[in-house]
């Protein structure tokens, strides 16, 4: 629809004119602000924790689980220079032989959520896998955070049960 | 023709051009969400007289 518009802008004697063709979706899934709302909904970056331990592919898995247990958490994300998600390291790994490097013991591809997707479905498919939590990334794949379902049930309450979910 | 760029470019004429931004989707999907300081104006009710609120000096970007 937007070059259909900014062709006719520029009819109306408009010479700087842009298009934005990927439009919001694509912003809303790069994390970036939303304005206006009209009936608000909580969304996976409004409930995402944002304080994970990440490392590299090059750390040992002692490095990343003294990261870890730094700030009392049980995961480190494996992340590059651009903080785009390669793999995990859950309490399993982080357990494992302290002297392997995060590359060759790291969960590979774990499953993300996009920051704009609204909470209340991913909660239903979380409580329906029994998964505890879910990494936020943006649509480039760079990690924003980490949805837990303790928190995301806290901000949402009971999911309705009622919800046709596809999952 | 206009210009058709990305998310990065759109960033930046807004913070460095002072762009305008102009959600062109009708206003039960503008009221749904949109990006910060978008005006709205739909496609079907884009003449003369609705775009008069555009500074004709400044970029504008539409989505």
């Amino acid at each position: 629809m937007s070059p259909r518009a900014a062709a006719r802008l520029e009819t109306l004697g408009f010479t700087n004119v842009y298009d934005y063709e990927a439009g919001k979706a694509d912003w809303f899934a790069a994390g970036l602000p939303r304005e206006g709302e009209a009936m608000p909904v909580l969304r996976a970056a409004d409930v995402a924790r944002t304080d994970d331990v990440t490392c590299t592919l090059a750390d040992t898995v002692a490095i990343a689980a003294e990261k870890a247990r730094e700030v009392g958490q049980n995961q480190c994300i494996v992340v590059n220079d651009e903080r785009i998600i390669l793999g995990r390291l859950r309490s399993a790994a982080l357990g494992g032989d302290p002297d392997a490097l995060a590359e060759d013991v790291m969960e590979l591809g774990p499953t993300t959520t996009r920051p704009d997707a609204e909470v209340a479905p991913i909660l239903h498919r979380m409580l329906a896998r029994d998964v505890d939590r879910i990494l936020v990334a943006t649509s480039g794949g760079r990690l924003i955070g980490t949805m837990w379902r303790t928190d995301a049930e806290h901000r949402a309450g009971e999911p309705d049960e009622e919800i046709a979910c596809d999952c | 023709m206009p210009t058709a760029i990305t998310r990065d470019e759109l960033q930046r004429l807004v913070h460095e051009e002072d762009a305008q931004v102009v959600d062109v989707l009708p206003a039960r999907e503008y009221a749904e969400g949109h990006l910060p300081g978008a005006v709205n104006l739909p496609l079907k009710k884009l003449d003369r007289d609705t775009a008069a609120v555009l500074d004709r000096a400044r970029p504008v970007v539409m989505y």
